[in-house]
């Protein structure tokens, strides 16, 4: 980890290439993306996405140069799960959405040297 | 498939239920469940399996993990889990065989570095897997021995995790050399022949050992109470096959076979403290029920010295044991019987400061003190008692003789025979000891000779014995007959029976 991870903006740009390589992986799969980084007081969601048949999908991403510290998904407690559940009833309300299908997904993105990226995409993971 | 299933067994008492751990790798979020009525050591197996794993160079599912054990209503205990845990989730992610983890049965608890660590109560539960049928086992290294004593099993002990996972996947094993089952021969520091003088308890020891009867042995410090208790498991017979079992079983549950080893066959001797609790003496415990003192001393020799001083009700809480020859332990998990069928050996000094015997010229203790002191042994409890024998100081005859007393071996071949002679003599019964005939069988069959009957008469007459006590002084009588090879017990015997059993007043 000899580059510019160590700092704050290191690590920023380093969920943007993560949330970026996972629009670009939705899109493969035909969903539409609405918004990205929708940001209220309580949190984030990084990505609110469009299924073909309606459904809204909350993505949260999360992104590692390595798996030293655990799975990228490990990170993701109980306390943060609840707080996923939230930010997504809080869009719903604020678009007035509520009372449509919608789930929460969960992206893993694996960055290795020379830019190779994996993404691991688990659905409905709440 | 992202199922996964192995065997293990979860104990209560000796008695057990066959276990089936069922594990599932679902998409979402990693996390871990663990259902079925875990206690705080299960669920800690969390960790111990996946450091294990990881240690041992294999991966642990980034997933959600849910542990089923089941039969999900049986509270289960201890850490012997955790290998049976590790292989299905190994299974469930198609890393060995299905098959092998299906059939065999796993016990064991995971170092963090992957190493098996021995666990307790290994030779009950394979008891209860062989009951339902299982063939083959895999055990922690260090029960190696104690689990080969079930010749029904094919018994696989592994050291580590990494070398039962290659013997899974490619059936090689480092060493399959069948360990030879001989019991140590072990020379007991304790023999009879230390012993000088004290005729009487000699006599009264080796009575015991023959019929099975209780005793008390009072005396002043140093005369020797103790030395006799401990040689009295010497001159006890072997134990069988199917006792040397029952007895293991009992000691592997407590975790105490590192002290004793599981192929003894000598009669255990278990000597708990005057100031053990009643859940010490007969066993108990919240989460798994622990077996007591009475039963570690199971086909053995349970002494207490200082008897009077154990707190009021402990010595008490022997009486149902000492009648049924088990004890059952009622608790929040369920309800527990242990064999306890033991021989009980009191010690009590004559009064609180001990010199209260001969002429008791030294005792300072006030006539008050000593009526109360032995009166804590209580009634009913002493009714229980055959023998009371009064151990009385050595005089300076004795202590300075050149000769030893006669040594263990000697009496243990006198007791033998004598105990085959009840054995054969009570084929039909149900009972194989004298001290357990039956009154009405007493009454009946197992009279001693009318003049010897009349003595008794005569003395229940002028109210020196009670009933029970007459009952009480037949039994000894007849180990007393078996001894000295009369086919039926004589005057004499009885009379001597009718001596060791009044002989200390209490």
């Amino acid at each position: 980890m000899a580059h510019e991870t160590n700092n704050k903006s290191g690590n920023r740009t380093i969920g943007a290439f993560g949330e970026d390589a996972v629009v670009e992986f939705l899109r493969e799969r035909g969903l539409i993306v609405l918004e990205r980084n929708w940001r209220i007081r309580e949190g984030e969601i990084d990505i609110v996405a469009k299924l073909a048949d309606g459904t809204l999908v909350f993505v949260e991403v999360k992104t590692r140069t390595s798996v030293a510290f655990g799975h990228p998904l490990e990170a993701i407690n109980s306390d943060k799960a609840r707080r996923l559940q939230r930010l997504a009833l809080a869009w719903l309300a604020t678009h007035q959405s509520l009372g449509c299908d919608y789930r929460i997904d969960c992206a893993a993105v694996l960055i290795s040297t020379g830019g190779k990226y994996s993404v691991e995409y688990r659905e409905n993971v709440l | 498939m992202t199922l996964g299933q192995s065997l293990s067994v979860s104990l209560v008492g000796l008695e057990g239920q066959l276990v089936t751990v069922e594990v599932d790798i679902a998409n979402g979020l990693p996390g871990y469940t663990l259902l079925g009525l875990p206690d705080a050591a299960l669920t800690e197996s969390r960790d111990r399996v996946r450091s294990a794993l990881v240690n041992s160079s294999e991966t642990w599912p980034n997933r959600k993990v849910t542990v089923s054990l089941s039969p999900a209503w049986l509270p289960k205990s201890g850490s012997s889990f955790d290998l049976p845990i590790a292989v299905a989730l190994l299974a469930a992610q198609q890393l060995i065989p299905e098959e092998q983890s299906r059939r065999v049965l796993y016990l064991g608890e995971l170092a963090l570095d992957g190493h098996i660590r021995g666990v307790r109560g290994v030779l009950p539960s394979l008891i209860v897997a062989h009951k339902a049928g299982i063939t083959s086992a895999v055990v922690p290294w260090a029960n190696r021995v104690e689990a080969q004593l079930m010749r029904e099993l094919t018994i696989i002990p592994m050291p580590h995790l990494r070398q039962l996972l290659r013997w899974l996947r490619t059936g090689e094993r480092e060493e399959s050399v069948e360990l030879e089952l001989v019991s140590p021969i072990q020379e007991s520091i304790y023999d009879f022949a230390d012993v000088a003088g004290q005729a009487p308890a000699r006599l009264a020891a080796e009575v015991a050992a023959v019929g099975g009867h209780h005793l008390l042995l009072t005396g002043p410090p140093g005369a020797g109470k103790t030395m006799i208790a401990q040689r009295l498991p010497g001159i006890l017979p072997e134990l069988t096959r199917e006792e040397s079992l029952e007895v293991t079983a009992i000691h592997s549950i407590a975790g105490g076979l590192s002290t004793r080893s599981p192929l003894a066959n000598d009669a255990p001797f278990v000597a708990p403290h005057h100031s053990a609790t009643r859940v010490a003496m007969v066993g108990g415990g919240s989460n798994a029920i622990r077996p007591g003192a009475c039963s570690l001393a199971h086909r053995g020799v349970l002494f207490v010295d200082e008897a009077p001083e154990c707190d009021s009700g402990v010595l008490d809480s022997l009486r149902q044991p000492l009648e049924s020859g088990s004890i059952t332990i009622a608790r929040a998990v369920g309800t527990v019987s242990y064999p306890a069928h033991f021989l009980l050996v009191l010690a009590a000094n004559p009064c609180p400061c001990g010199k209260f015997s001969g002429r008791g010229r030294n005792c300072i203790c006030t006539s008050q003190q000593v009526r109360r002191y032995l009166g804590k042994l209580s009634g009913p409890l002493m009714d229980r008692i055959d023998l009371r024998v009064q151990v009385d100081p050595l005089s300076r005859v004795e202590l300075s003789g050149p000769e030893l007393g006669e040594s263990s071996s000697d009496i243990r071949e006198r007791v033998v025979n004598a105990r085959a002679r009840a054995f054969k003599r009570f084929a039909s019964e149900t009972w194989s000891t004298n001290s357990e005939i039956s009154s009405r069988a007493l009454r009946i069959t197992y009279q001693p000779e009318r003049c010897a009957m009349n003595f008794l008469h005569a003395e229940l007459d002028r109210e020196r014995i009670t009933a029970r006590g007459l009952h009480k002084i037949m039994r000894t009588a007849w180990s007393i007959a078996d001894l000295s090879g009369h086919v039926r017990p004589t005057l004499a015997d009885t009379q001597l029976a009718y001596t060791l059993r009044e002989g200390a007043e209490s």
